[in-house]
């Protein structure tokens, strides 16, 4: 692949107090990439996405994306989070605000844009959502699914290059997951590089480059999608697959 | 069938039960035996008429009192020429907050900075005087304009003050932390007379000999920095009840510090306190009397002297049911108005 590498972490280690949350982690992610990261839960998933914007601080090794190195400085910090969005398992939706309010207030706060584009922006990605019809409301008056598709669009509406995904679907019911899914496959399919933590596979099989799986804190398998499925190495995946499949 | 009702009415919620109708008795007892007697005092047999204490006869209540010292209740020793200047003030800001009422959100933040930073500057050049109007010095200042001027003074600058002082006791700097940490408990930690006290008489000392701060500043300063640590701590009380992800999914989106607390986090952790804050703010107004103590003279202290004045002797009654009745107005309209905030933003949340 000669595609540019817009993620790269370098053996990055963290701990929380003694616990080592996270083991000499190696990865590249390259433009318009589509990764799934999978594991049991407490293998760090979450902490290595977390640690792609800095929610989670890393105490050794280097985050770069794009052509900055994430470190101490709030610059550097700030810049990595413009270019990087992400969403969350619990949507974390602002509650007082309503969805235009939440999809307007960065990119009129951060990036200074007019009111009028950032409006024009916001529902421009609420519809391209399908919730368009939905931006005077406020979150708590809108389905677990809604909720969650306004939050992708206000991650776009900072105009991202890199969408992060943490387990997007977990705190969905049923009937609501496709509905997300369909979403996220449309962004993967318009080119976004992005890197979802998630356990379905289906989904992964759809969209997914690589697929990755973590367990106690290192990654165990990389592979491309097809390869990670059909052939398996590590005795641990396999175990795993065999239980969710 | 309104007898019937009421018959019906009264057995469910007075006399459901053997213990609850013991309750409602004792308690139909308490009113009859209070009530009657202090409405024939306060209305049927009280004296309204007349401007010496002698023109009271009858058993009731002198209200004569309060009419004849009405203007110095309510003002103290200010200059009567000059009083137009308070109800001015005063009236600026009944209007402004009645503003606020009425207009859209977005001119709100306008309103709440005039009130913050440009409302003070203007009672004060009003109320003090300068531009050619005569200056009144605060020793004259008195009555119910003082305990307002007071009240809404550490209204105005306590809660800015607690909301930093919140804010920086979760703060990541151990320098901003802790030193919010010790003012908050130390300012806790003292009561409030001993914070008046200082303010009125020692901290003169503490001061080189040619420089003077007048001494209602002062304590009004003491009043605010004193209240701000209660503030703080009912803001801190919001800002812990808030989930975490409110404060990723705003770093995610490239917040800074202040543009996250100031658009995500402050509005909701103060939504979520303001019963808190207005009882803060009650008590903060029902604390103001304590300044008669060091020797200001505002609503309580001007009753005071008035039931101390040769030819009115024997009216303290009168004149404390009167300064009970303006402050339950007074707190009573604080109370509401936090209601109706209250609701106003419960209905947005859903």
């Amino acid at each position: 692949m000669n595609k540019e590498k817009v993620i790269e972490l370098n053996k990055v280690n963290k701990w929380y107090g003694e616990f080592h949350v996270l083991k000499d982690i190696d990865l590249s992610v390259y433009q318009g990439e589509k990764i799934i990261v999978c594991g049991p839960s407490g293998s760090g998933k979450s902490t290595l996405i977390r640690c792609i914007n800095r929610l989670e601080e890393h105490q050794e090794g280097t985050v770069r994306v794009r052509d900055t190195i994430l470190d101490h400085h709030t610059q550097s910090i700030e810049k990595i989070r413009s270019e990087v969005g992400m969403v969350f398992q619990q949507f974390n939706l602002f509650p007082h605000l309503s969805i235009l309010d939440n999809c307007t207030l960065a990119p009129s706060w951060v990036r200074k844009m007019p009111k009028k584009d950032a409006e024009d922006l916001a529902m421009k990605y609420l519809t391209k959502v399908k919730i368009d019809d939905q931006a005077l409301k406020f979150p708590g008056q809108l389905s677990g699914g809604q909720q969650q598709r306004a939050a992708i669009a206000r991650a776009l509406c900072m105009e991202p290059k890199i969408m992060l995904f943490d387990e997007p679907t977990s705190a969905l019911d049923p009937e609501m997951i496709k509905e997300v899914l369909d979403v996220m496959t449309d962004l993967a399919k318009a080119g976004m590089t992005m890197i979802v933590v998630s356990h379905e596979m289906a989904f992964a099989k759809e969209v997914a480059d690589r697929v990755i799986f973590m367990d106690e804190g290192s990654i165990v398998e990389e592979k491309p999608t097809a390869q990670f499925f059909s052939n398996p190495e590590n005795e641990r995946t396999k175990l795993f697959l065999s239980q969710i499949l | 069938m309104k007898i019937k009702n009421l018959a019906n009415w009264s057995r469910q919620n007075l006399f459901s039960s053997w213990y609850n109708s013991l309750i409602s008795l004792f308690c139909i007892y308490l009113i009859i035996i209070t009530l009657p007697p202090f409405i024939d005092w306060a209305f049927l047999s009280a004296t309204f008429d007349g401007n010496l204490k002698t023109d009271c006869k009858t058993s009731g209540a002198c209200w004569v009192f309060i009419k004849v010292w009405f203007e110095k209740f309510m003002y103290g020793f200010y200059p009567v020429e000059n009083i137009w200047r308070i109800n001015l003030s005063f009236l600026i800001l009944i209007l402004s907050i009645a503003a606020s009422f009425f207009v859209r959100d977005k001119f709100k933040i306008y309103i709440l900075f005039f009130l913050i930073f440009i409302f003070p500057i203007i009672a004060f050049i009003l109320i003090h005087g300068s531009f050619g109007m005569q200056i009144v010095e605060s020793r004259e200042w008195g009555g119910l304009a003082l305990t307002f001027i007071l009240a809404i003074f550490g209204i105005i600058f306590s809660f800015p003050l607690g909301v930093l002082l919140a804010l920086g006791r979760r703060s990541e700097l151990p320098v901003i932390k802790y030193f919010s940490i010790c003012f908050i408990e130390f300012w806790r930690g003292i009561p409030l007379i001993t914070v008046l006290f200082a303010a009125a008489v020692m901290f003169p000392l503490l001061l080189p000999a040619d420089t003077y701060v007048d001494k209602t500043l002062r304590i009004a300063i003491g009043i605010a920095i004193f209240e701000s640590a209660y503030i703080a701590e009912v803001v801190r009380g919001g800002l812990q009840s808030l989930p975490k992800g409110q404060y990723d999914a705003a770093r995610s989106l490239g917040m800074g510090y202040w543009k996250m607390n100031f658009f995500i986090i402050l509005p909701q952790a103060i939504k979520t306190v303001i019963p808190g804050i207005a009882n803060t703010f009650i008590a903060l107004l029902k604390d103001t009397p304590l300044i008669v103590l060091v020797g200001m003279a505002e609503i309580l202290g001007m009753i005071n002297l008035a039931k101390a004045n040769p030819y009115w002797l024997g009216m303290a009654v009168e004149g404390y049911v009167f300064a009970a009745a303006i402050f339950w107005v007074a707190s009573y309209f604080l109370s509401s108005y936090s209601q109706r905030l209250e609701n106003k933003y419960s209905t947005e949340k859903k």
